[in-house]
Order: structure tokens, then sequence, then C-alpha cells
């Protein structure tokens, strides 16, 4: 497991003041609405960015003090519903590069690491006390490390976090999963010799009996 | 050309296996070399449509690479695609440049790697998960993919089929191959038949209401028991399109001479008919297996369901109140409250009565002829209720023929609904059919999410019957008053 490219995310560590937004079950519907999926590209997704919680002007998201802030700290569920890929690209096109929840939903989970958006998996307990310091004090710090999994908390007390051990290898070491996957070319034309598909799309239909 | 025999299905004196296990085992390209590498799945099936399939197209040509296998790929047009008759292709283009480019971009791509594609204007053109079983491509024992997460609509046919993000669309153009950590079983198993004017729908609300909206999280869900065996093809795949809704990437349901009866003679089913279904034969959990889970459901107890609030998670009978504080998790009030805020109800008030200004009969969920068969029965010699929009969208072309040729498109038009072209429509509110801010809708679709019918916009999930009686009263209602 080699393969680098300059192309492939990468993800070290942060330091960051942290952006509570504690729904659960927040979907990709409102992370980046239907109307902003209408693109051929993936930059400029920011405008999109929970479009719709964001016209009320109390959002968490316009506080001056978390202009900039690069983690969200998140409700259980994270991510539900559409498999949008718009969804982290366009968290990272606004500037955040981790989302600290409960839980995440699979697809999100896995479409956001695959572009460098760290997903955290934190205890219930972690996150209220996360939130407890957030209002104390909003300006306050924390750091993520992932070659050691860890957080640490303003008064330097570090938690370990679990994540996907290839998606840590892949982000720590720039390994760019499709190039991993076209390396293994031999092994499928292999799988292909013993199965021949039943159907080809391109064949002209039979006339339907 | 026929697959060899796979000594995984065949061997009896194999360990029992589920048939998630033998439709994994069959398609492992490569066993992970260590403990938390992923394995490499080999891709059978690969759909597209227009709005996930762009940048993937763009980075497989960014990095100078081909379409693998073209001839496991069919792309079609669903989700910007227009659906008031006559305006098409030309007519988007004007009202709205952007889907219109989104559709011109995949013909170009699909043009460019020799990937057939069923565009707007082609009699087989329909929502893709809607399109691939009636054409016969989807196939028991398959892993089909597509970046869409109702592609677990598949899982009917006995299919590993799950939605996949961009990045890995454009891994399967290049490899036909996914890099993928093994999910854990959930089997749900339904004991018992469904009541009079219980459907499918009604029953994967049920479900949903008992697993919670990420209960299946991390999870493939076998569906079985007597009250799944019972359900026609296009009632399991209305259960299998949901299970997303239930937090799981896919949904199973085994295949049997009801599967096999509904692929016989379409147009992309095996020329080796024999054969394959002998092997499709083996695709079940053999007695023994092991499930990681296992919840079980009584049918004759559900009744129609609605949704309350702002995920599928949140329902209820259509006869009973939107459930009180007392009975969440403290932890989940805010979310709650939140729901019911959007949708402007009250803890301990009953919906049946409620005003309605939509009613939506469509989506990859209810869009097939007997859910068109459905509202029809409902509606015949009826009348849509003054105030009450209804858009009855099929989900595609061959479904609006088979509809006008049993005169479906007559009872509708006659009640005072608006029959429509194939497509998405207002399930997602991508191609300008949409709710206003602050109108209600009755819906057939799969997400009742803020905003997924439009921003500002309610939703009330139902079946096909609910919606259609709803319809009729000009408020929520209970279709088996009308049966």
């Amino acid at each position: 497991m080699s393969e680098k490219t300059v192309m492939a995310p990468r993800f070290q560590s942060l330091r960051s003041r942290v952006v509570p937004l504690l729904i659960d079950d927040v979907d990709t519907d409102q992370i980046i609405p239907a109307d902003y999926l209408k693109v051929i590209g993936r930059e400029g997704l920011a405008d999109g960015l929970f479009a719709e919680w964001r016209r009320d002007p109390e959002c968490v998201l316009h506080r001056e003090v978390f202009r900039g802030a690069r983690v969200l700290l998140a409700g259980e569920n994270f991510g539900c519903g559409s498999s949008r890929e718009h969804a982290p690209w366009a968290l990272l096109d606004y500037g955040f590069r981790a989302v600290l929840s409960p839980s995440f939903a699979d697809i999100f989970r896995i479409n956001a690491l695959r572009n460098g958006l760290l997903t955290v998996a934190i205890e219930r307990p972690l996150q209220r006390q996360l939130v407890e310091l957030v209002e104390q004090d909003p300006e306050s710090e924390i750091a993520i490390d992932l070659e050691t999994s860890t957080l640490t908390l303003p008064d330097g007390v570090k938690i370990r976090f679990d994540i996907d051990p290839f998606a840590r290898r892949c982000l720590l070491e720039g390994i760019d999963q499709l190039g991993y996957l076209l390396r293994q070319d031999s092994q499928i034309a292999e799988y292909e010799s013993h199965h021949p598909p039943w159907t080809d799309t391109r064949q002209p239909e039979v006339e339907a009996s | 050309m026929m697959p060899e025999p796979d000594p995984m299905l065949d061997d009896a004196a194999a360990a029992p296996s589920t048939l998630f296990d033998k439709i994994w085992r069959r398609h492992l390209v490569t066993e992970p070399a260590e403990a938390g590498i992923p394995s490499t799945l080999y891709v059978d099936l690969h759909l597209l449509h227009e709005v996930t399939s762009p940048q993937a197209f763009a980075e497989l040509e960014r990095r100078g690479l081909e379409v693998r296998c073209p001839g496991r790929a069919v792309a079609t047009m669903d989700h910007s695609t227009p659906t008031l008759p006559g305006v098409g292709r030309s007519g988007l283009r004007v009202i709205d440049p952007r889907g219109a480019d989104q559709l011109d971009r995949l013909e170009t791509n699909c043009t460019r790697h020799g990937i057939p594609l069923f565009a707007l204007g082609d009699e087989r053109q329909g929502i893709v998960h809607v399109i691939g079983p009636e054409l016969g491509l989807t196939q028991p024992g398959m892993t089909i993919v597509c970046g869409d997460s109702h592609t677990s609509t598949h899982g009917a046919f006995g299919a590993l089929a799950f939605g996949i993000g961009s990045s890995e669309v454009t891994h399967v153009l290049a490899t036909q191959c996914l890099l993928q950590q093994r999910p854990r079983t959930l089997e749900v198993h339904v004991e018992g038949s469904l009541q009079k004017g219980a459907t499918a729908k009604d029953l994967i609300l049920s479900i949903i209401g008992q697993t919670g909206i990420d209960g299946g999280a991390g999870h493939v869900i076998e569906y079985t028991g007597q009250a799944i065996r019972d359900l026609d093809m296009e009632g399991r795949m209305t259960v299998c399109n949901m299970s997303i809704e239930a937090g799981a990437r896919a949904g199973l349901i085994a295949p049997d001479e009801t599967t096999f009866a509904y692929l016989d003679g379409r147009s992309y089913a095996p020329q080796a008919w024999e054969e394959a279904i002998d092997s499709w034969r083996a695709l079940h959990t053999d007695p023994g297996a092991v499930f990681d889970r296992r919840i079980v459901l009584d049918a004759s107890a559900i009744e129609p369901m609605i949704t309350w609030g702002t995920n599928p998670g949140m329902s209820m009978p259509v006869s009973g109140t939107v459930p009180l504080a007392s009975s969440f998790d403290p932890k989940s009030l805010p979310t709650v409250e939140k729901a019911w805020d959007y949708m402007a109800v009250q803890p301990g008030e009953a919906l049946l009565g409620r005003a309605v200004d939509v009613v939506f009969v469509g989506s990859c969920t209810n869009s097939r002829l007997s859910d068109l068969e459905a509202a029809a029965r409902l509606l015949q010699g009826r009348q849509v209720a003054a105030g009450v929009e209804m858009l009855v969208v099929p989900g595609s072309q061959a479904v609006r023929r088979q509809a006008e040729e049993r005169g479906l498109h007559e009872v509708f038009l006659a009640a005072g609904a608006q029959w429509r072209e194939a497509g998405c429509s207002m399930c997602l509110a991508m191609n300008g059919d949409r709710l206003a801010p602050g109108q209600l809708a009755v819906s057939t679709t799969n997400r009742n999410f803020e905003g997924r019918q439009g921003a500002g916009g309610r939703t009330i999930l139902a079946s096909p019957l609910t919606a259609a009686a709803s319809a009729v009263a000009g408020h929520v209602a209970d279709p088996r008053e009308m049966l």
C-alpha cells in the first residue's frame, strides 16, 4: 500500500474553535438542499451549506466568534439521507475540516473521509462536555491529531477516538484510493475471467416474449 | 456465456450462510490482506443519472482513464427532467438551463465512453430505480450500485444494491470495483398478513418506526417472513427502497417464484434463462445461519401509516395522534420540538382531518403500475377536493404507457388530477415541481425532510391509497373508509 499522489486528500492535525449544531439526524438535504445540486463541478458549494437554516439571522453559523472555525460539533446520525457527495464538498468549501458526532450515517462518513473531511465519533458525555465548554467560552479551541487519534481539550486532557483504520492511513499518508484499486488490475481481470456477465447492457434488446 | 458454478453457493456441506454472505463472497476480488483493510468488491451493474455523475466522469478524464466495463453500466435522466407534457429537453433549456446542462453533460459523457443512455424522449427513460427492474437489468445475486441512496430498491430481487458517492462512481467507472468494509447483518422478520388498506408502504414505515432512522446503520437488512413473501415485486421494491431511511445502505429479499415470474421475458433478462434460475435458487439464507441482529414484527397489527415529523421514523397510524414529549428520550427533545414546529403540529393532536394543499403520487418508492392502480381505485368515480392540487407522476415511460393502456390516466384526469411525464419530480423538487412555503403535501415519496419537496414545504409520507383518499377528502384521510 504505497500509492501516493498529490491529489489525494490528507489530514494530519488541526486546532480550532468548535461550532455547535446539536440537532440529531441532520440529513444531507439540510447540509446542501437539492437546488444546489444542479452543478457539474464540485467547487463553490459553500453557498449551499445549510442554505435554508442560514436564512435565519440567529443561525449559529452567523456568529462572529465562529468565523473561520474548522470543527463542527453535531448531533447523532449526522448526514443521513441522500448519498450526495456535495454534502462533504460543501462543508469543506465552507472551511470545515472535521465533524464531531456520536454517530454518522454510513454513506456520509465514507464520502467525507474520501475527501479529507474527518468524521470523529465521540461519546455522548464528551459531546455534552464540549457543549458546556463552548457555552462557557466560545473561543475555546480543541486540537485534533489523526496520527495519535486524539482530541485535546483546552485543559490539556487528551481523549482517544476510533476511526476506520484504512481511512486513517490513507489520510495520513496521502494514499489515493482509486490508484490503490487500479493497481489491483490483474486480480480484477482474473476475477472477470471466471465471472462473465449474464447480460451486456449494450446488447440490442431481445424482444420481450 | 454463463457464470461458472460457484462452489461457495453449491457446497451443501459449507457452514450455513445468510443471503448477504453468499452474494458478498461471490463478489470478492481480493480478501483483505490485514485487519482493517477493506475488501475489493466487484460490481455487476452500475446505474448512472445526471446529478451525481458529472464530477465522477470529470475525475476519470482528469486522470486519463477509460471506463472499464461500459457493458455493465446504464444511464438515465430522471432528477432534473421536466414532467409537464410537451416541455422536453428544449423546453428545459429555456426554463432551467442548469438542469439542461446536466442532461447535456450526461449525454456527452455516455457517448464518449460508450455507455447506453436512456435519454429524455427515449421510451425506456424513467427513474433509475424503476427502469432497472422493469427492463430486467436488475437480477438476483448481482451487486448493483448507483450514486443514489435509493439504490437499495434493487435488493427486492435478492441483489446487493447500495448507494455510493460520486468519488466511488469514479472508482466503479475505472475499475468496476469498490473498496468496502464488510457490513453487519440485520434480519427484519415480518409474520402474519397485512390487513385491508395496509400496503408495503405502511409496512416499511412501521419497520422504520421500530428501528429508528439510524437503527440499520452499518447493516444490510434481509426482510423475511410470510408478509414479505406475500408481497408482489413492486411491493418488495417499496420496502427495500426505504431501507436507507432506516440507516441501512442495502435491504435484501431472497428471490423466489414471484421474482422469477416478474423477470421472465423482460428485455435484458438472461437468455440462458433456465441456468440463471437454477443458480438463483441457491440465493437464500440457509437454515441455521445467524444474523448479527434480528427484529420481529406482526403485519396484521399494521394500519395505514403517515408521518407527523421531519424524518421517516417520525410516523404513526393514520388514525393516531402526534406522540407526546413523554414518549421520547429527553436528549431527543430539541430535535422533536424542531420537527413539531416545522410541521406546525402539536403533541397529542390527530392529523386525520388536517387540510392538505398538494397530493403527490410518484417517486422511486411508489410510482409503479400497481401504485398507480391503487390510487386510481380510490379515485374512480370520485373527485379531487377543491383547493387540492394532485400530481400523478409515473416512474417511467413504460409505466406511463402501461397505465394509459389500462385507462388509468383517464381516471386521474376525470378526477381532476394532473397526469405527468416520468421522473423524480416533486420527490426532491429539482425539476420545478415543488411545494410553496407553508404548503402541506401528502406524498408517496420516501423523505419528509425539511424543505425536501420545496423550501418551507411540509410533507406527510403515506401510501398511494392514503394519498388518493386524502386528495378526495381534501384533508388527511383514512383510505379504509373509501375501499
